[in-house]
């Protein structure tokens, strides 16, 4: 069955950023450079936080948007052809909910894959994999 | 590319100028943070110069494992201390570990003096100086921050530090804060950077950090991960923070109270950290890269003053220390009373350990007529009365008038003009933290480098000995604490929050080393720890600290600690043999 990350209670986020560290180590390298989930206040700390990640839409504005085919559908969510990207950032304007990263370093998209390595480092039950229903 | 972090940026605020300097072998030598930041300080901070002069440089610096490893989380800031006139050092979480290193730089240094207020954006290559005239005499720090959130970019990954109207002021004990509710707290930051007339720093940057081997990172990363998250110190201070510290305290009569002219309050204080779970908690945060969230907000829900059915919501943050300062050394009663002057304070931007003293000092000296109504301009403080020490917060903010003048240069200016020195709670010139448990609490106020109780934890081996029912001698207790404070310069400059240090035991710091690519084993660490404690005590001797010439405030062995009374004498003894390990004799 096909799973897909879900912000299941942003209720106890507490801005550790955690998730988006571990999304980065995917690549064995620290930093935010090439985290696809971002966390935010939702204006001072104090009033909780935003978690922005890919939601896996069905019909994927981004993928829909990029002039060169470079962003394909995957199982769950999309997939970035790193190769064949332009750097036009299409895709970045597109997504309605901001969840399209972009890495300054390489002029390239970062998109969640739905991994959920982030997921397991939240210590704190704000993310979870769930099971995609019908798509 | 951010290889163990070379990088330092440089920023004259004189000239508004910066540049950048590559010091490889710095950071290979010392790590960073406070080993990096204490040779910074050495190379740009000549013999004698005033602390609230253009020369004094504002050193923040990081580590090897910030930002890379669980719990890395804190950046140290090194100047010369405007409150002691010596060893200026104080460590902060938040974010700004995070910010400043993934915009490209071990350290940053500020320098120079602004004729105009500005204030500083650091967006990772780029810097930006700023006009802050319009920031400048908020009544807020507050407020500070809200307007800079909208008008830098960042959001996410970005500190924002920043100075209150005390820093504006520069009295000498004013803070920096970060993220609203986390400080550089202690030893007057704050009056250095209003010195400077920088009202803020923001720092962004979301750059990558290669690491030399992969494989062995990733598991380290995750084994200390699982190993903190399944800690003692995960369950007890994500649940409630340090705060849970002021019942045991208060128990064992450990718990400053009315100016430590007693050990603990007949009943549980009303503001303990189950009890302020109970009634007030509202959110938990934690610091960039740690899973223990220790940060708690009080959610204060009152009345509007003129609103009919509208209440205000205020958020405030508890530790330990406030709840000690601003709590219990004024013998506060209600937790509403004591949150509503931890928001005065944390708005005035002061130092919430060293106001809370200095306003004990001021009641007690009140109530023995060292002080009149004339002095105080017309207030009458009194144990538990949050109004009164609301206003005087102020004052001593603003600086209005002479006493409050003087309050703003700490409790030993004050009973230098008024009397009163033997309940003037300050040690090296710097007022004592919310542990009353011993001697070895009293040693590491005196002997610190920072005069902080989290220099070498003197409170932790009084506590142990207690639990072990034995006494140490002055010499066992001076060499626990020597190398106490020792393994902590170690932490201090990976950086690594104190918190950790049962994760981040020397093999473990040697490995996580390696898989950096940098060469150390526990020896060779033992060594820099030690070399680092040094190098800051010759500081301290050059500006003209001397261990002998500390003063004890005679309250000290008057109001008994669990330990029974601390005798003067023995504690001259525990320093004299401080003296010997600081000048180089072996631990």
């Amino acid at each position: 069955m096909a799973r897909r990350l879900s912000v299941v209670d942003v209720e106890r986020c507490v801005d550790c950023l955690l998730c988006a560290l571990a999304c980065a180590r995917r690549f064995g390298e620290g930093g935010l450079a090439r985290s696809a989930i971002a966390v935010r206040s939702a204006g001072g700390v104090e009033r909780g936080f935003v978690v922005v990640v890919c939601r896996a839409c069905s019909d994927p504005p981004c993928l829909a948007a990029c002039p060169v085919g470079a962003v394909e559908k995957a199982r769950v969510g999309v997939k970035v052809l790193a190769d064949r990207c332009i750097g036009c950032r299409a895709c970045v304007a597109a997504c309605p909910i901001g969840a399209v990263a972009w890495d300054e370093e390489r002029g390239k998209p970062v998109i969640c894959v739905h991994c959920g390595l982030c997921a397991t480092f939240c210590p704190h039950g704000v993310l979870a994999l769930e099971e995609v229903g019908g798509g | 590319m951010d290889r163990l972090l070379p990088r330092v940026l440089f920023v004259d605020l004189t000239r508004y100028r910066f540049w950048v300097e590559e010091r490889p072998e710095l950071f290979r030598d010392r790590l960073g943070g406070t080993g990096v930041g204490i040779e910074l300080l050495w190379e740009r901070c000549p013999a004698g110069t005033d602390p609230l002069a253009p020369e004094n440089p504002i050193i923040f610096a990081v580590g090897p494992l910030s930002s890379l490893f669980p719990l890395a989380s804190k950046t140290v800031a090194m100047f010369k201390s405007p409150h002691t006139r010596n060893l200026g050092e104080s460590h902060c979480g938040g974010r700004t570990a995070l910010a400043l290193r993934l915009a490209g730089y071990g350290a940053l240094v500020i320098e120079g003096r602004s004729d105009v207020p500005v204030y500083l954006a650091i967006h990772g290559d780029k810097v930006y100086f700023r006009d802050s005239r319009a920031l400048w005499g908020l009544s807020s720090s507050a407020t500070v921050g809200r307007i800079l959130r909208e008008v830098e970019p960042g959001s996410g990954y970005r500190t924002i530090l920043r100075i209150g109207r005390a820093g504006e002021s520069r009295v000498s004990y004013a803070n920096v804060i970060a993220e609203t509710y986390r400080h550089f707290g202690r030893l007057g930051l704050g009056a250095a950077f209003g010195s400077k007339g920088l009202k803020a720093v923001v720092i962004s940057g979301k750059g990558s950090i290669p690491v030399a081997q992969v494989g062995r990172y990733q598991k380290l990363y995750r084994a200390l991960h699982d190993k903190a998250v399944r800690s003692e110190l995960m369950r007890k201070y994500h649940d409630l923070g340090t705060a849970q510290n002021v019942g045991p305290l208060n128990e064992i009569g450990a718990l400053p109270v009315r100016n430590l002219q007693a050990g603990r309050y007949d009943e549980e204080p009303a503001f303990t950290g189950e009890r302020l779970a109970q009634g007030y908690l509202g959110r938990r945060l934690a610091c960039t890269g740690c899973p223990v969230a220790c940060i708690h907000l009080a959610a204060l829900r009152e009345p509007h003053p003129i609103e009919p059915y509208f209440y205000k919501t205020t958020f405030v943050s508890y530790d330990h220390e406030p709840l000690y300062a601003l709590g219990t050394m004024l013998g506060m009663e209600d937790a509403e009373g004591v949150l509503k002057l931890i928001d005065a304070v944390e708005h005035a931007g002061l130092d919430a350990i060293t106001c809370g003293v200095v306003l004990a000092w001021a009641t007690e000296a009140f109530h023995r007529g060292l002080l009149s109504e004339r002095d105080t301009g017309g207030l009458a403080p009194g144990w538990g009365d949050a109004a009164t020490y609301v206003e005087m917060a102020r004052r001593i903010a603003a600086r209005r008038g002479e006493l409050y003048d003087l309050l703003a240069q700490g409790v030993d200016a004050a009973a230098t003009r008024y009397g009163g020195a033997e309940f003037a709670l300050a040690f090296g010139g710097n007022e004592m933290a919310g542990y009353h448990t011993g001697p070895g609490a009293y040693l590491t106020y005196l002997s610190g480098a920072r005069h902080s109780h989290l220099d070498s934890a003197g409170y932790a081996v009084d506590q142990e000995a207690l639990a072990q029912g034995r006494s140490l001698t002055p010499e066992e207790l001076a060499r626990a604490l020597f190398q106490e404070e020792a393994r902590r310069q170690v932490l201090a400059s990976l950086v690594v929050c104190f918190f950790a240090r049962g994760l981040y035991d020397p093999e473990t710091v040697a490995q996580c080393l390696e898989a950096l690519g940098s060469e150390w084993d526990a020896a060779s660490l033992a060594r820099l720890g030690e070399d680092i404690l040094r190098r800051k005590h010759a500081f301290k001797v050059r500006e003209g600290f001397s261990l002998g010439a500390l003063r004890i405030p005679g309250r000290v062995a008057e109001t008994p600690t669990p330990h029974g009374t601390v005798d003067p004498d023995w504690l001259r003894q525990a320093l004299a043999a401080m003296s010997r390990l600081l000048h180089g004799e072996p631990s």
